[in-house]
């Protein structure tokens, strides 16, 4: 049975989607709509559906975020990540750019010969999806991919290759430490900052993950987890556990890192 | 004249490089035109002193080709308006100065020439200049100063047509922002949402739409309307938004009375309460309050639109990181500007963080009673 999920903050439009769903793909079972973004993202990891239709705009994460986060943190054991519809009132730009990061995009009223052609190109994902099972696990390196387009699509606006970081300036207490980026050993996001360690102290900056990665040089800084990136020369080893899961030990650190699974890929051994 | 230096070279910048006043093709049509302008004063001129045509048309032609030679290389040196002229006494004082040089210089090269000099004739008897070069310099300067005043009308036009541009793109901005495609779209889909399941409620929101649409559509051409108005528009917007977020928008909206016949300028209020919806109210997780409401302090109306959302700090963050977003930053512009325009120093618009979280803006401008009531 193909399982759905809708998250959609307007309470009349989502009845309208189930309704409209309801006649065009009558199989579909709906879970219990979400009606914000991290109400999506809490609900499309515990129901774990095969669909996900989400609103651009809504309170809290927008859909875009809310896509990121539900890709980042879908658990190993849970199977393909869901097929991804974006549902937009109204937006200039992006339209292609939504096509490109999710199997689908409606725009608002939804119109229902629009929908019978997007539930064919769900059902179609599906069935491929299906035969191709057992031939080969869900490739985490085609979910990462497809995480990395999200983030293009979040970052877009920022446009223009921003310069990268020579020395990062923060703050403990009234003092402004200067720190060179080489010397970080991983960044840690910690809600609208990121924790800056060192070999010898820690400090906060104000500036999101988001914004910092693309900063970084990407073959000296890796992505290891949502809210972890990490030198990579001061990686000493990488353990596998029993779940599958990559812990992470460093060089002049004691802390062991977490690796989740969309970036384990990353430790293979030569 | 009010214009900031940026604003006065803008248009000549734009006249230039649509029309190119010192293109070759604008040399050669400049240089007939003088050609043709030079035959005809030395046809009047041969017929006042009776002199034979042909040197005359010679003589007139280099003195005349001269002057424009002089005010065109002018006209390179010197920084030039959009009439293709130095702006105020430069433009006149090459005017007044081209005629005599180029007089001078045009007869010499006529001179030569012909092989004998007039400068002689005129070092001995003075009074020649006067005869020859009066009538030629009141010609001469008439064409001149014609050139001249043609290139200012020209840059009056191009002035009309680029202030007339700058009014409809002003039109078309607020326009835009008031007609919020994002707004349009989704309040549609909750209409046909509640066509097929309640149909008269779905009557009643088309009717807010309609008039709210009305309301917006007509604010561009009037100046003044009641504030009971005001708040009647503010009712319809509140009423799609109140259909669209159901139980997360809980809306509060005061209007004393005695306050209802009070004239403002129409949908003043309407980017402040949309903006407490749009950037407030709308992005946080579950429900929220909006409080509108008008009261009177001595002689002074006081507008004030409040709501419990995220904060403006949060708006800021989530605009710098989304600047797709539509950012209210043209409404609250738009306000000051208005309000400015009718009532000067005397009004005043604050926007700032509400006890208790969430924002609170404030409008307070004199309250004047309507004249014919």
């Amino acid at each position: 049975m193909t399982t759905a999920l809708i998250a959609e903050d307007e309470p009349l439009l989502a009845q309208a989607l189930r309704a409209e769903l309801a006649h065009a793909w009558p199989d579909l079972q709906l879970l219990e709509p979400a009606v914000d973004g991290d109400d999506a993202v809490e609900r499309a990891l515990s129901g774990r559906p095969d669909v996900v239709f989400l609103d651009i705009r809504m309170p809290g994460r927008t859909g875009l975020e809310a896509a990121e986060a539900i890709v980042e943190e879908w658990p190993g054991d849970a199977g393909a990540l869901p097929l991804i519809v974006f549902v937009t009132a109204y937006d200039q730009y992006a339209l292609q750019a939504f096509e490109r990061a999710a199997v689908d995009y409606l725009q608002k009223p939804v119109q229902p010969a629009r929908l019978a052609a997007c539930c064919a190109r769900l059902r179609d994902t599906l069935a491929l999806r299906t035969a191709a099972n057992g031939a080969a696990k869900p490739a985490a390196a085609d979910d990462a991919a497809l995480l990395g387009r999200l983030r293009t699509l979040l970052a877009a606006p920022a446009e223009a290759a921003p310069t990268a970081l020579a020395i990062l300036q923060a703050s403990i207490g009234p003092t402004l430490h200067m720190i060179p980026v080489d010397e970080v050993i991983y960044f840690e996001a910690a809600d609208k900052y990121v924790r800056v360690v060192t070999r010898e102290r820690e400090a906060l900056i104000r500036m999101s993950l988001r914004e910092l990665l693309p900063r970084l040089q990407p073959e000296k800084f890796w992505q290891i987890h949502r809210g972890t990136v990490v030198r990579a020369d001061a990686i000493a080893t990488a353990t596998r556990d029993d779940s599958g899961k990559v812990f992470l030990t460093l060089r002049e650190r004691p802390e062991r890192l977490v690796t989740s699974r969309l970036y384990a890929h990353l430790f293979r051994g030569m | 004249m009010s214009l900031s230096p940026d604003s006065r070279k803008a248009p000549a910048t734009e006249w230039r490089s649509a029309h190119a006043p010192l293109s070759r093709r604008h040399l050669l049509v400049h240089g007939l035109e003088v050609m043709l302008a030079n035959t005809a004063i030395s046809g009047l001129l041969s017929s006042i002193n009776g002199h034979p045509f042909g040197p005359t048309l010679v003589y007139g032609q280099c003195i005349g080709l001269s002057i424009w030679a002089i005010i065109e290389a002018g006209r390179r040196v010197l920084p030039v308006r959009a009439s293709g002229w130095p702006a105020g006494w430069r433009g006149i004082l090459l005017l007044v100065l081209a005629c005599p040089v180029g007089y001078a210089i045009g007869l010499t090269i006529a001179d030569m020439i012909y092989g004998h000099s007039n400068w002689h004739a005129y070092l001995s008897k003075p009074r020649r200049i006067l005869l020859d070069f009066g009538p030629a310099a009141v010609f001469f300067a008439v064409v001149a100063g014609w050139f001249y005043a043609r290139g200012q009308a020209r840059e009056h036009r191009a002035q009309i047509a680029a202030a007339t541009h700058a009014a409809t793109l002003a039109r078309l901005d607020m326009l835009q922002s008031q007609l919020e495609p994002h707004m349009l779209f989704n309040t549609l889909a909750n209409l046909r949402a509640l066509i097929a399941v309640d149909p008269l409620r779905a009557q009643e929101m088309l009717d807010h739409l309609i008039a709210f649409l009305r309301a917006t559509l007509a604010a561009s051409r009037q100046s003044e309307h009641p504030l009971s108005e005001e708040f009647a528009r503010l009712d319809d917007y509140l009423a799609l938004m109140r259909v669209r977020m159901g139980e997360r928008l809980c809306t509060r909206v005061t209007l004393p009375p005695e306050l209802g016949a009070l004239p403002v300028p129409p949908l003043l209020l309407q980017p402040l309460v949309e903006n407490a919806i749009k950037h407030g109210l709308e992005p946080q997780r579950g429900p929220g309050e909006l409080h509108v409401e008008a009261s009177l302090d001595g002689s002074t109306l006081v507008l004030r639109v409040a709501d419990t959302g995220r904060g403006l700090d949060a708006a800021a963050r989530a605009l710098a990181r989304e600047p797709a977003l539509p950012s209210s930053g043209f409404g609250l512009a738009q306000i000051r500007e208005r309000l400015r325009t009718l009532h000067g120093d005397a009004a005043r618009f604050t926007l700032e963080p509400r006890h208790g979280g969430g924002t609170l803006a404030e409008i307070r401008l004199p309250a004047a009673a309507r004249p014919h009531s």
